[in-house]
């Protein structure tokens, strides 16, 4: 008894000091993250505010920085958003639904494409482009138009969707759907009043965060055919450009004028995906359930 | 079940006697009418035997009550009465159930027509996170009960002693009642589809005592026009709200695989007062369980 209290006192000591070192490695990684953040936008603000105006929004590309904007890019990277939303959320949700609803686990094929999906999650997105512009640019000839870079992206989302609402309807709690069935209520009537309903706001919160990343994609457009130079107003089956492209193609300009404008652009872009992922937060916060 | 293991046999048996209901015995003059004839049922998941070939009737307006301790198959058995278990991939029933002589399990019986006349509330009370008239709402409308839907949620949900309290709140969320209320929301739930009988799992296991008196009370108003089954591990509930009552326990195997069988079934004020079996005595005087 004499000797333990010596003993429980360095022990404490010891404990205190990794206790205190683990928390200064905590702090430091947090400000590596925070300061570059924090560096990029001042440096980006500082530089591009200037620019930022209605004539960054509404005018085309120019070889005049002054009356240079970036309208066809903007409205290509919301066109492609829109086309994301329309492609990604259905086939994702109906995936997603299929496996955690409908799928015999014991079957080696589910298993197998469970696998596939989280894999494909991993695969750069470089790997996707390559295939858009074998796939759909040459082999289906859909040309190097706003489609097909739609079409590569939501392939490029599709597993982060699948995978998040997969985990929503998961987190359904299985007393609902036991208790939907009691009822008398079909596996359907089970699926499509309760457990989608449920999921709702995963599913947007996630289709969200999938949408905000494919948005930022520049690789894999490059590689099915933006065009750096866009002059006119996007189509569906025409040339596109978005604005990830266009603040690409303005860094490596020479002129100092356009490295401005390209922070200026960067500005709009974080802007859009920023508003995005606030209006992801909001809904979960907003429809966060306690069971 | 940890209070009356730790109590005085005595007072456990004292308690007991004094909350048993009048004798109403299966000798009684009054006719029963069986609604379930159980005959040889048994359940595996996955090979295993969970149950063993129980066999016993269940009658008209009573309250037909499961006890046993933990493991013993009573809630996979009350799981067979509305094809619950056919949700589980790895759930086989063998053996038959009649329900007003009508084989439960028989060729083109469906799962969803059952459940329409047999309801079911569940242990943790489980309202869908929708308002609280739409819970109610909620089993008339899939089953396409369209008319009069006002009228019908109002009576399940007086039925369930539930009205007063919700009436000026029916658009709140049902996750905001306590789960007292919960749990008589669950059944005004279940009542609003009219079934012919209602199973009980262990309603009243996640409520506290004043909560658990008022399902008790209203099993008591229930067995009017419902049969009721209830799977109970809290002896005092069974012996206060049971007509009948079926004493499960659990066989060990040679390689520790766990059967439940079902070892005495009879009135409730018999199987409390004189057991024929003696694992049933020393269950419900505490001396085991």
């Amino acid at each position: 008894m004499i000797g333990a209290t010596p003993q429980l006192k360095s022990a404490r000591r010891r404990g205190e000091l990794q206790g205190k070192l683990f928390q200064a490695f905590l702090y430091l990684s947090i400000a590596v993250g925070l300061v570059t953040l924090g560096t990029l936008v001042v440096q980006v603000v500082i530089r591009g505010v200037e620019f930022v105006d209605l004539v960054l929004l509404l005018e085309s590309p120019s070889a005049d920085p002054q009356i240079a904007g970036a309208r066809p890019a903007i409205l290509a990277t919301i066109y492609l958003g829109l086309l994301l939303i329309a492609f990604t959320v259905p086939i994702g949700v109906g995936t997603a639904i299929y496996l955690e609803e409908y799928a015999d686990k014991s079957r080696w094929y589910n298993r197998a494409l469970e696998v596939n999906i989280q894999n494909l999650a991993g695969v750069p997105s470089i790997v996707y482009g390559i295939l858009g512009l074998a796939f759909l640019v040459r082999g289906l000839g859909l040309g190097r138009v706003l489609l097909a870079g739609a079409m590569i992206l939501t392939l490029l989302v599709l597993p982060i969707v699948i995978i998040s609402a997969r985990e929503a309807i998961r987190a359904v709690p299985d007393t609902i759907r036991q208790g939907a069935y009691a009822l008398g209520a079909t596996k359907w009537q089970v699926v499509s009043r309760q457990v989608l309903p449920a999921a709702v706001p995963g599913i947007a919160t996630g289709s969200i965060l999938a949408l905000s990343r494919a948005l930022g994609e520049t690789a894999p457009l490059l590689l099915v055919g933006a065009l750096t130079y866009v002059a006119f107003d996007p189509t569906l089956l025409g040339d596109f450009t978005a604005l990830p492209v266009q603040i690409f193609q303005w860094t490596v300009r020479p002129q100092e004028d356009f490295k401005i404008l390209a922070g200026a652009a960067i500005i709009v872009l974080l802007l859009i995906l920023l508003t995005l992922n606030a209006f992801a937060i909001w809904i979960r916060n907003r429809y966060q359930r306690k069971w | 079940m940890s209070e009356t293991e730790s109590a005085p046999v005595k007072i456990v048996d004292v308690s007991l006697d004094r909350l048993l209901q009048p004798e109403r015995s299966a000798r009684s003059s009054v006719a029963r009418e069986t609604v379930f004839q159980v005959k040889g049922v048994s359940v595996l998941y996955a090979g295993n035997r969970a149950l063993d070939a129980v066999t016993l009737d269940i009658y008209r307006n009573e309250v037909t009550a499961f006890i046993g301790p933990s493991g013993c198959g009573k809630s996979t058995f009350i799981r067979c009465f509305n094809h619950m278990n056919a949700l589980i991939p790895s759930a086989r029933i063998e053996g038959t159930i009649l329900f007003n002589g009508e084989d439960l399990y028989g060729p083109g019986v469906d799962a969803v027509e059952v459940r329409k006349l047999i309801g079911m509330v569940f242990q943790k009370p489980n309202p869908f996170p929708k308002s609280i008239f739409d819970n109610v709402a909620f089993g008339p409308r899939v089953l396409g009960m369209k008319d009069g839907l006002n009228e019908r949620v109002e009576r399940a949900l007086s039925q369930a002693a539930l009205w007063e309290e919700v009436k000026d709140r029916l658009k709140s969320s049902a996750l905001s009642l306590s789960g007292g209320q919960q749990q008589r929301l669950c059944i005004a739930r279940c009542l609003a589809v009219e079934p012919e009988v209602i199973l009980m799992d262990e309603p009243a296991s996640a409520l506290d005592p004043i909560a658990t008196s008022r399902i008790e009370e209203l099993m008591h108003q229930l067995k009017k026009d419902y049969t009721i089954v209830v799977v109970t591990h809290n002896m005092q509930q069974a012996a206060r709200v049971a007509d009948m009552t079926a004493f499960f326990s659990v066989n060990q195997g040679a390689e520790g695989q766990r059967t439940g069988v079902l070892v005495e079934y009879d009135t409730t004020h018999t199987i409390f007062t004189q057991p024929s079996d003696k694992r049933t005595e020393d269950y419900v005087t505490g001396r085991f369980g």
